[in-house]
C-alpha cells in the first residue's frame, strides 16, 4: 500500500460542486508535492473553488494568472527559483480548455524549452468555469451548450502533441484511481525537465450525473477502456494495471455513455467513432508499450 | 566609459549594468538586436541571467510575471504587433503590483506592415497602470533604462515601467554614449509581496465588487507618489552621473512666445526647428514631454503651442495634444505628423509653427485635411 500522507493542502469550505473531481485530483496532488510547492493556475474551475478574495482554501501559494498564460508563467518562475538555488516545485494546474485550446502554444514553448516544471491537466472535456461549452477536448457525440447536438468532432489527442516534445514524463490518470495519481505525481515531481499528468475529471454537473457517482463514472471510464491508464518515460510506455485487465476484458462503452446526461440521444454513428479511436489508441499504445513502435 | 552604440544596444548595456535574474523576450524588428545583445551577453557569461527565449510575447510578459513575483529582477523588450499581443498580461502585470521593466522600441501596427517609427502601439498601453516615459538620444535610453529600473522597484511604486524608443530613428542609430557604474544608483530589489512557501498566500484569486476598485486605487496612488520618486531618482542620478531630463525637457522655453511640444526623437529634431525660426526673429522654444504616465502638471498659459503627435486615436484626434487640452488647458495647433516613420524634418516643424492654426488639427502630408 502506497502511504499517502495525511497532510491536507486544501482547507474546509471551498467553493467546488458536489462531486467535484477538481478538488479531489489536487488533494491528491498536493499530498505528494508537499508544502514546497508553488501552484500557477490560469482561469479554470480551480480559479473559482480556491475561494474569493482575502480568503484562500489552498495551504500552498497560488498564482492564479491569464486564461492563454499558465505554463510561461511557470516557465519565468521556475527559472528564477533555480536562479535562486531553490529547489520549489512549480506545477500548473490547468482544465483542459487551458491546455488543449487557449493554452496550448505557451504549453509547447515551456516544455521544447525543457523547463523544470510539472503541468497537470484535469479534463472535465468541456469549459467547465462558464458552464460546459465545448473545447477541443470534448469527446464526440457529447451535447454541451455550444454543441447542443452532440459534439461532431474528436477528442484532441493532447497527450500525442505532448509526447512529440519528448518531456522527462508524461502520464494520464484518473480522479477514480488516487493512489495511481499520487505515485505518478512523485515521480514526475523527482524527475528534472518538463512532466505531464492528463487526468481524467469525470464532472457530475457537466456530464450530467449524479454527484455521488464521480469515482464510478471514473472507474467506467477506464474499464471500458475509452480512458487509458498508462506512463511514458524516456520513450518507454507503460499501460497501468486497470487498464491492463480494460484490455483485456472491457465492460461495454454504453454502460459508460448511458449514466451520462451529455449522451444522452448519442447517434450509433458517434458511439461507433468513439469506440473505434479508443481501439485504435489501445492498439497503438499496446504496441509502443511491446516496444514494436 | 565613452564608447559608441545605438538605442538598442544602450539599452541592453543598461540591462547588463542592473543585472536582472530572468529575462524573457522575443523578437520583433526594430527591437531584435536588444535581445540579441542580451542573448551574447549572457552566454558570453558577462550577464549572469536566466534568458528565456520564448515562444511569443504574450508569453514574454507571463514569463517575467511569474519571475517577478518570487522577487526577482526582470526585463523584456518588444515593439508594435509584440506590445499588442501581450497586452492581456501588460494589464496583468501592473494589476499584480510587479516592477517589471520592458523597453518598446515604437513601430506602427498593421495592416499594411510597416515597421517603422509610431508611438501608438504604446499609447494603446496608457491605461493598463504602467509608468510610461519616451526618450529622444542614445545616451538617454541608456540613462533611463538604469532609472527606469530604481523606479518601477521603489517601495512607493512598486509598478512596471516602459521605456520606449524610436523605431529605427533611435533603435538604430549610431551615437555616443558615456556608459556608467551604477552601484548602490540601483539597490537590491525587495518585493513585499513576493511568493513564500513558508507564508502560503493566494495571488489574483477571484476578487468581488466590494474590494476590486481598491486595488485600483492603490494602483493610482502608486502612480501619484511615482511622481516624486520619479524626481528623486534624476536628481540622484545627476549628483552621481552628471546628466538630467526631467518630467519634460525645455529648450528655449523660458521667453518662447511659441512652443513645439512633442516626443521622442521629433522632440528633439524640435529643437533644431526653434534655432531656425529664433534666427529668423520668432520667439520660438520646445518642450519634449518624456513620461506619458504618470502625465506631467505642465503650466502652459500664456504660449501659443503646437503639438505634434505620433499617433492617432481615431474618431478623437491626437493623443498628446488632447491630453494637453484637458491637463493644462490649452487650445493648441494639433499637428499629426511621423506616423508609421513618415520623414518630419526640423524644416518641416518650423513650418507648422509659421503655419500654426490654434484650435485646429491638421495632417501632416495630407492636403485639404482640416
Amino acid at each position: 500500500m502506497t502511504e499517502i500522507p495525511k497532510e491536507e493542502y486544501i482547507l474546509k469550505c471551498t467553493s467546488a460542486c458536489a462531486g467535484c473531481p477538481s478538488s479531489l485530483i489536487l488533494r491528491y496532488v498536493l499530498k505528494a508535492a508537499g508544502p514546497d510547492t508553488v501552484l500557477v493556475v490560469p482561469a479554470c474551475c480551480t480559479s473559482v473553488i480556491q475561494g474569493i478574495y482575502p480568503n484562500t482554501a489552498l495551504n500552498v501559494p497560488v498564482y492564479n494568472v491569464a486564461f492563454a498564460a499558465a505554463a510561461a508563467c511557470a516557465s519565468g518562475m521556475s527559472e528564477a527559483f533555480r536562479k535562486a538555488g531553490k529547489k520549489t516545485s512549480v506545477i500548473v494546474y490547468a482544465g483542459d480548455g487551458g491546455t488543449v485550446d487557449i493554452g496550448i502554444q505557451a504549453l509547447s514553448g515551456a516544455f521544447e524549452r525543457e523547463t523544470d516544471f510539472l503541468y497537470i491537466c484535469y479534463d472535465n472535456e468541456a469549459y467547465g468555469n462558464t458552464g460546459m461549452q465545448r473545447s477541443g477536448s470534448t469527446p464526440v457525440g457529447a451535447r454541451t451548450t455550444t454543441t447542443p447536438g452532440g459534439k461532431t468532432h474528436a477528442k484532441k489527442d493532447i497527450d500525442a502533441i505532448v509526447a512529440a516534445h519528448n518531456p522527462s514524463y508524461l502520464a494520464t490518470a484518473c480522479a477514480a484511481y488516487p493512489q495511481d495519481l499520487f505515485k505518478k505525481v512523485g515521480k514526475a515531481l523527482s524527475l528534472r525537465g518538463s512532466k505531464f499528468i492528463h487526468v481524467l475529471a469525470p464532472c457530475p454537473p457537466g456530464w450530467r450525473f449524479s454527484s455521488e457517482m464521480t469515482v464510478e463514472m471514473g472507474k467506467l471510464a477506464v474499464k471500458s477502456g475509452i480512458w487509458i491508464l498508462y506512463e511514458r518515460e524516456s520513450g518507454k510506455v507503460t499501460i497501468n494495471g486497470p487498464s491492463k485487465a480494460a484490455m483485456i476484458k472491457p465492460v461495454p462503452l454504453e454502460d459508460y455513455l448511458s449514466g451520462q446526461g451529455r449522451f444522452k440521444g448519442i447517434s450509433q454513428k458517434a458511439i461507433d467513432a468513439l469506440k473505434s479511436q479508443a481501439e485504435q489508441r489501445a492498439k497503438h499504445l499496446q504496441k509502443e508499450a511491446e516496444g514494436i513502435c | 566609459m565613452l564608447t559608441i552604440a545605438t538605442g538598442n544596444k544602450a539599452v541592453a548595456a543598461a540591462v547588463k549594468e542592473v543585472r536582472p535574474e530572468v529575462i524573457a523576450a522575443y523578437p520583433i524588428t526594430p527591437q531584435t538586436e536588444i535581445v540579441e545583445q542580451i542573448a551574447e551577453y549572457v552566454t558570453s557569461g558577462e550577464l549572469d541571467s536566466r534568458y528565456i527565449p520564448v515562444e511569443s510575447e504574450h508569453s514574454a510578459m507571463a514569463a517575467c510575471i511569474g519571475a517577478s513575483i518570487t522577487g526577482a529582477r526582470t526585463f523584456t523588450a518588444t515593439s508594435s504587433h509584440g506590445l499588442a499581443y501581450m497586452h492581456e498580461m501588460v494589464n496583468w502585470a501592473a494589476g499584480a503590483r510587479l516592477p517589471i521593466v520592458m523597453a518598446n522600441v515604437n513601430r506602427a501596427l498593421g495592416p499594411g506592415w510597416n515597421v517603422w517609427a509610431e508611438h501608438t502601439d504604446s499609447f494603446q498601453e496608457r491605461d493598463t497602470g504602467w509608468l510610461q516615459v519616451y526618450v529622444s538620444t542614445v545616451q538617454e535610453a541608456y540613462d533611463t533604462a538604469l532609472m527606469a529600473f530604481r523606479i518601477a522597484e521603489h517601495k512607493d511604486v512598486l509598478l512596471p515601467v516602459m521605456v520606449n524608443l524610436d523605431g529605427f530613428v533611435l533603435s538604430h542609430s549610431m551615437q555616443s554614449l558615456e556608459t556608467v557604474t551604477p552601484g548602490d544608483f540601483v539597490p537590491p530589489l525587495h518585493l513585499p509581496h513576493a511568493i513564500d512557501v513558508t507564508n502560503p498566500a493566494g495571488y489574483g484569486t477571484l476578487t468581488g465588487p466590494d474590494e476590486h476598485f481598491k486595488f485600483r486605487w492603490e494602483i493610482e496612488q502608486a502612480m501619484r507618489k511615482s511622481v516624486r520618486v520619479i524626481a528623486d531618482t534624476e536628481r540622484d542620478f545627476a549628483e552621481r552621473f552628471g546628466r538630467q531630463y526631467g518630467v519634460a525637457e525645455e529648450y528655449r522655453y523660458e521667453d518662447a512666445d511659441v512652443v513645439v511640444i512633442a516626443m521622442g526623437t521629433l522632440g528633439k529634431e524640435a529643437e533644431v526647428a526653434v534655432d531656425l525660426l529664433r534666427n529668423e526673429g520668432v520667439k520660438a522654444g520646445s518642450l519634449r514631454v518624456r513620461w506619458l504616465r504618470p502625465f506631467p502638471e505642465l503650466d502652459l498659459s500664456g504660449r501659443d503651442i503646437v503639438v505634434i503627435d505620433r499617433d492617432y486615436s481615431f474618431g478623437f484626434g491626437g493623443v498628446l495634444a488632447h491630453s494637453l487640452m484637458a491637463k493644462s488647458r490649452i487650445e493648441p495647433y494639433s499637428v499629426i505628423a511621423g506616423l508609421g516613420g513618415q520623414e518630419v524634418t526640423f524644416d518641416d516643424i518650423a513650418g507648422f509653427v509659421r503655419d500654426r492654426t490654434p484650435g485646429s488639427e491638421t495632417w501632416f502630408g495630407v492636403k485639404g485635411n482640416v
